[in-house]
């Protein structure tokens, strides 16, 4: 009954095994520099406190506008996905609904590029 | 199970069969809407108005004729489309045209650029309100052209939401006509702090009633198993399972859609954003909002929950009620104008609830009629309130307004026939609205809600009345306002709104011949 799963508990022991692996062999085996930048909270942008100086305190609007594009990929992808996994069974139909959902983003993207929301200053 | 199940199912996966011809008019809308906002990236800024005007002028007639060509030959019964998620029928292709011709006026208002200097709208949203910079581009001319592509999402929305034939895609369809709206609400160039105060309680608002509307969808599909609307009236009618989920659905759902509305003790948004949005924007909202939202109070009363009708139409009455009685009541102690236009169409909000809820082909007839003829009359009238200006833009203030059928005797006498036309009086599309809606109530048995209604119309009719004498027989201020000449595009728009009350007042025929053509397909 399980059965189908069974691929799925060897991979999850497998990522396990591999994340233990690299956590315990890195300090044997890599070489050790010290950086400040390394102490930093991992890929979260920026710090939450304190607040930045520059602007009395106030987080520049652009990274909203970033992050808000990020979200609209971000969705899209989610989208891809299940049509990914199908795309032959839904056929010719499928890849044009796909295409004009792609299509759509797109338009989004173009005015945010040509109206300067890319640009960071 | 799991995995293997759910590949086999996925194996009978089949693409839905599309009428096109009879959803053209949507795709039209939407298509240019996404073409807009192409407008919007590429376009120079010398060129974007013009290319927006004419795109979005050439979409609606392209829909309008698409529309047409369709209805010419369509189903008698109506036909399901996409897999039955839209039900294009009789009252649906009505509620398009109607949404198509209130448009139409409303971009021509929106496209305005000779009463105000470069339109209502501000140049560039971004600038806080009071700053040096707001000051400097309040003399620009420049015109945020993005409510173009904004107009056209939303009436892409409302045309999707009419439609909707299960309440997923009802939502979505919700969510597309009202987020370009919270948006194009804070965009008026005069009094940009009241303009973003009315954006922000319409979204804060806005996004509490879809939250309601969800939680109702949430628990009719917990009750039915299934989120279409001839799914849920096949399990409410022949079943004995418990109702508590089907009337709790059914009230959490129908606060959703009675917000949008601005029906009865739902309306707190109505009268601050109305005031706050620009008056092209709210009369864009005031007239093809309404008739979205009605569209689909009437679809989902008459085919969900048609079998269980006296189990919530009590509830429904009280509503009614309130909703006339909140707007024509405090109608009359409002002191401006946009406000008091505000609470008179939450008194019609009223008087369509009541037109809504009597189920009977003459109840649909009625209401759709009624929907034309209050939307034109409201888009003209917001039309006028855009014309009587001073220094500071707008004069809303019911005291500027008094004499001023000595300054401008054409204005006075158009708003005079319009709000006669609010009030019901005959010779005008209101009096037929209202006799139609309430005939329709007492023939369904609802005479005392009509008298109510017919109360509630006194009562309302006295604030219309009210600035009439003020206009006329009062002595004009000496540093009053002025009435601007209106540009073509204001003009054709105040004059078609006038032109069809007038027309449906005297032959109101036709027009209700098309409102009864046919009935709902689900």
């Amino acid at each position: 009954m399980l059965d189908p799963y069974l691929p799925l508990v060897f991979m999850f022991a497998l990522a396990g095994a591999f994340a233990l692996f690299s956590v315990t062999a890195a300090p044997y085996i890599g070489p050790r520099r010290y950086n400040r930048a390394k102490l930093d909270a991992y890929e979260c942008g920026i710090e939450p406190s304190p607040q930045p100086v520059v602007g009395g305190g106030r987080m520049p609007v652009a990274y909203y506008l970033t992050a808000m594009l990020f979200i609209l990929f971000d969705i899209e992808m989610v989208f891809l996905y299940p049509f990914a996994v199908s795309a032959d069974r839904l056929g010719l139909f499928g890849l044009v609904e796909i295409a004009l959902f792609v299509a759509t983003v797109g338009f989004a993207y173009a005015y945010v590029w040509r109206r300067g929301g890319l640009d960071w200053n | 199970m799991g995995v293997t199940t759910f590949l086999a199912q996925a194996d009978e996966l089949r693409a839905p069969a599309v009428d096109y011809g009879a959803v053209a008019p949507v795709l039209i809308v939407l298509g240019a809407a996404c073409a807009s906002v192409l407008f919007e990236a590429f376009l120079s800024k010398s060129q974007r108005w013009i290319g927006q005007v004419v795109l979005a002028l050439i979409t609606l007639v392209a829909s309008g004729t698409a529309l047409a060509i369709y209805a010419g030959d369509a189903p008698e019964q109506g036909t399901l489309t996409l897999s039955g998620a839209l039900a294009v029928d009789r009252p649906v292709l009505f509620l398009w045209a109607t949404l198509l011709l209130l448009s139409f006026g409303s971009i021509l208002l929106i496209a305005d650029r000779s009463v105000e200097p470069g339109g209502a709208f501000v140049a560039e949203a971004g600038v806080r309100p009071g700053t040096v910079q707001d000051r400097a581009q309040a003399a620009k001319s420049g015109m945020q052209t993005e409510v173009f592509p904004l107009t056209l999402f939303a009436l892409g929305g409302m045309m999707v939401f009419v439609a909707a034939n299960d309440l997923l895609t009802m939502f979505i369809a919700l969510e597309v006509l009202s987020l370009p709206l919270y948006l194009m609400c804070g965009l008026a160039r005069r009094r940009r702090l009241l303009s973003q105060e009315a954006a922000v309680k319409y979204f804060l608002l806005g996004a509490f009633a879809s939250a309601f509307f969800l939680y109702g969808v949430a628990l009719l599909y917990g009750y039915a198993g299934s989120v279409k609307l001839a799914d849920i009236a096949a399990a409410a009618a022949g079943t004995n399972r418990s109702d508590t989920l089907l009337f709790a659905g059914f009230g959490l759902l129908v606060v959703g859609l009675l917000f949008k509305a601005s029906v009865g003790p739902f309306h707190a948004w109505t009268p601050d954003v109305y005031q706050g949005a620009p008056t092209p924007v709210t009369a864009f909202m005031a007239a093809c909002t309404k008739v979205a939202a009605f569209g689909g109070i009437l679809r989902v009363l008459g085919i969900a929950f048609e079998a269980t009708e006296w189990e919530w139409r009590g509830v429904l009455w009280g509503v009614a009620i309130a909703s006339m009685l909140i707007g024509a009541v405090l109608g009359l102690t409002q002191t401006d104008v946009k406000r008091m236009i505000a609470y008179s169409s939450v008194a019609h909000a009223g008087f369509l609830l009541v037109g809504s809820i009597a189920l009977t082909p003459e109840g649909l007839s009625g209401t759709l009629f009624y929907l034309l003829a209050y939307g034109f009359t409201t888009l003209a009238a917001f039309g006028v309130v855009s014309l009587v200006r001073d220094a500071d833009g707008e004069a809303t203030h019911l005291s500027q307004w008094a004499g001023l059928a000595k300054r401008s005797p054409v204005v006075a006498g158009v708003f005079t026939f319009l709000l006669l036309a609010l009030a019901g009086i005959p010779l005008t599309s209101g009096f037929i609205g209202k006799f139609v809606v309430f005939s329709a109530a007492v023939q369904d048995g609802m005479a005392p809600l009509v008298v109510v209604a017919l109360v509630a119309s006194a009562v309302a009719a006295f604030f219309y009345l009210r600035v009439i004498v003020l206009m006329y027989f009062s002595e004009p201020a000496p540093d009053g306002p002025t009435v601007s000449v209106p540009g073509a595009f204001t003009t054709v728009a105040i004059t078609l709104g006038a032109v069809i009350t007038l027309v449906l007042g005297l032959w109101p025929a036709f027009v209700l011949d098309w409102a009864g053509a046919g009935a709902f397909i689900s």
